[in-house]
């Protein structure tokens, strides 16, 4: 029997690096179960001239192609938005576009602004300090000021305009609306041991230049140097509890595949939006019949996703083309409430330079736009260094019967059941994807762009992975309380996405992690009494 | 064991006569086509995870030939290779993709785009900072952010 350790935490990913680091200070015994391993930067697919074929492989955003035996099976039949993810130390920090925005002030008052969903039971305010600790550690360059976008103080300086960000910077002021350099955690200079950015241009499925943030080079050395232990390759099934409704530890699989128990005093999950619920349910007993945590019916539930609107077009000036960043600019001209849109709520933008030729081939290919034979050379360098991009993160808000259950068939390679995803998208999102593409086009058409293409909702866009499990002060209507302290669970904690009990309209990393350190400050601060 | 082995000869015969109809050699752009030995011998090489479905894909366009696609008249090779890229599914997408995913990344038709012939990393490459005085009509309007009550 292994000796127990004070504080579990399961997920080495966005949340469990952050809140494994503020935990630290504490100098309990603290123990991250990681169902994947540490990355190797030299084998990222920008070191190599098959950069781009390895996206539909090996470095595919989808668990279900890429097929790693890291990655855990996720049936999305019965989704028009596919979960993406990555499995290793930094999770799907290593492999997202690093696009920095908060949620603003108001999406945590919905109910009281515009009588949909529910508020939050913490506000915006609470979160202030963890933003900007988190912007600190994980480095983030941008321009502060933005009017339209919650006050932040970037320690590096905004990623050039370049090309790209010129063109869309000219046709927004022509529009009259607002647009913004983005916040990112792209390193714009030297920052922490990291080297800035050469605009190696693959950002997405990882930076070999360790210009771009994730935690497995920001959080976890620091954290491991602080004494907190990381053990890679271990998967965990269950967590275990006792006859008081405690959690006892859990059951997991080590990198030998041997199942192992490890008991702790406070167990921390910090799955994602999809990994989470999954283990919840996953982890019943005579006790918790419906899954762990689960007395509100609502672990599972709720999920949202943010549908991505895509928009795309080609105008005759070179863009920036597959060398940069793939975000430079934001918009956050639509991103309140006005009715006489049609619908509630609203949507942030990010603007995209470009693609890389093999993906700008396939896709163009596959939208009809790039012919086969004699023709396609021609057209090819017209559209090639030429693509212009528009994509709205529309807020999803909270349904019930969008959810995570567990698949009673399929199973991982450990023989644990494997997330199902049942999910639509709302008339109110679909309204909202609607009016995001009307602007699109008008953005692309004032640039001069030509050949207009759409993607709504981007197939393989479920990035965010939200509200499964979401936060409240109401034991019947949430899951965790406003400190991240399950309901049912005395010593069980949630840290993670799902916690999120609506979405904004934003990338929601930031506000993920400023979440995990504000939990983890709650914890400290009540470690004497934070079972009662 | 190599896609080489895993293909039969007349699968690679299909794959390079419409791998040629995807992409031709092209004397303007001094490129050339995608049936190019250099290029087959890459999609071959580096088929991989995607051998299955386009061995798939290849089966499906050999029963709308009904006999060597190259030995088909101009005119019927194209009305199958119509048909296949509107009916092929995922099995022909990814038979496309493989070709363009080869094609894209040859030399000498990275060398007609004005590309460079490398990787990424570690050189990179050089973005221009821009103007940012663009952004003054954006400081200079009015808007506020939406307050929590």
């Amino acid at each position: 029997m292994k000796d127990p350790v004070d504080v579990l935490i399961i997920g080495a990913g966005a949340s469990g690096a952050a809140v494994a680091w503020s935990l630290a200070e504490t100098k309990m015994h603290i123990l991250c179960l990681e169902q994947g391993g540490w990355m190797n930067p030299a084998e990222y697919p920008s070191t190599g001239r098959d950069w781009e074929a390895k996206f539909y492989g090996e470095w595919s955003s989808s668990p279900n192609i890429r097929g790693r035996p890291e990655d855990y099976p996720i049936n999305d039949d019965s989704s028009p938005i596919k979960v993406v993810n990555y499995n290793a130390v930094g999770g799907s920090t290593v492999m997202y576009t690093a696009h920095w925005p908060r949620l603003h002030p108001s999406d945590f008052k919905v109910k009281t602004l515009d009588g949909v969903a529910d508020d939050w039971p913490i506000e915006y305010d609470a979160l202030t300090p963890f933003f900007e600790e988190n912007d600190r550690i994980m480095g983030t360059s941008g321009l502060s000021g933005d009017p339209l976008s919650p006050l932040t103080h970037p320690p590096m300086p905004q990623q050039p305009m370049g090309l790209s960000g010129a063109i869309i910077g000219k046709a927004m002021n022509e529009l009259g609306w607002h647009w913004w350099p983005s916040d990112t955690t792209v390193a714009t200079t030297d920052y922490e041991g990291r080297a800035r950015c050469i605009n190696l241009g693959h950002c997405t499925p990882a930076c070999a230049q360790g210009a771009k943030s994730s935690t497995d080079i920001t959080y976890w050395p620091q954290a491991v140097r602080a004494g907190v232990e990381l053990r890679t390759h271990c998967r965990v099934r269950e967590i275990t509890t006792d006859e008081n409704g405690m959690a006892t530890g859990v059951v997991y699989y080590d990198k030998d595949g041997v199942e192992q128990f490890q008991p702790a005093h406070v167990v921390i999950i910090a799955c994602n939006g999809v990994g989470t619920p999954r283990l919840l349910l996953n982890s019943k007993s005579d006790r918790f019949p419906d899954g762990l945590a689960n007395s509100s019916g609502l672990v599972g539930k709720n999920l949202m996703f943010h549908p991505y609107a895509q928009i795309y077009g080609y105008v005759k000036e070179p863009t920036d083309s597959n060398r940069a960043p793939p975000t430079c600019l934001w918009s956050k001209e639509w991103y309140d409430t006005d009715l006489s849109r049609g619908f509630v709520r609203g949507y942030g933008v990010q603007f995209v330079r470009g693609a890389g030729p093999v993906f700008e081939a396939v896709v163009s290919e596959q939208k009809g736009i790039l012919p086969w034979g004699a023709d396609h050379h021609r057209v090819f360098r017209k559209l090639n260094g030429h693509r212009l991009g528009f994509s709205a993160i529309c807020e999803d808000l909270p349904e019930e019967h969008n959810q995570v259950t567990l698949d009673p068939v399929l199973k991982d390679s450990h023989g644990i059941p494997a997330p199902k995803i049942n999910y639509t998208i709302s008339e109110n999102s679909r309204k909202m994807m609607d009016h995001a593409l009307a602007r699109g086009r008008e953005i692309l058409e004032t640039a001069g762009a030509t050949d207009i293409c759409v993607n709504s909702p981007i197939p393989w866009g479920g990035w965010h992975l939200l509200g499964t499990a979401r936060m409240g002060t109401d034991p019947k209507r949430s899951v965790v309380n406003e400190w991240g302290r399950t309901h049912d669970v005395k010593n069980l904690f949630i840290v993670d996405g799902s916690i999120f009990v609506t979405s904004g309209g934003v990338n929601p990393t930031s506000t993920i992690q400023a979440l995990a350190l504000y939990i983890a400050d709650q914890m400290k601060q009540r470690l004497a009494n934070l079972f009662d | 064991m190599s896609a080489n082995n895993q293909l039969t000869r007349a699968q690679r015969d299909d794959l390079r006569t419409i791998a040629a109809m995807i992409v031709p050699a092209s004397d303007e752009y001094n490129v050339p086509g995608a049936d190019d030995p250099a290029i087959q011998a890459d999609i071959l090489a580096t088929l991989g995870r995607d051998t299955r479905l386009v061995t798939v894909a290849l089966d499906h366009l050999a029963r709308l030939a009904g006999q060597p696609l190259a030995e088909l008249d101009a005119a019927r090779r194209d009305a199958v290779a119509q048909e296949f890229r509107k009916d092929g599914g995922a099995a022909a997408a990814t038979l496309v993709r493989v070709v363009l995913q080869c094609y894209y990344r040859d030399d000498r038709v990275l060398r007609s785009l004005g590309l460079e012939l490398r990787a990424p990393f570690p050189k990179g490459y050089v973005l221009p900072d821009g103007d940012w005085s663009l952004l003054d009509p954006v400081k200079a309007r009015s808007g506020t952010l939406r307050r929590a009550p």
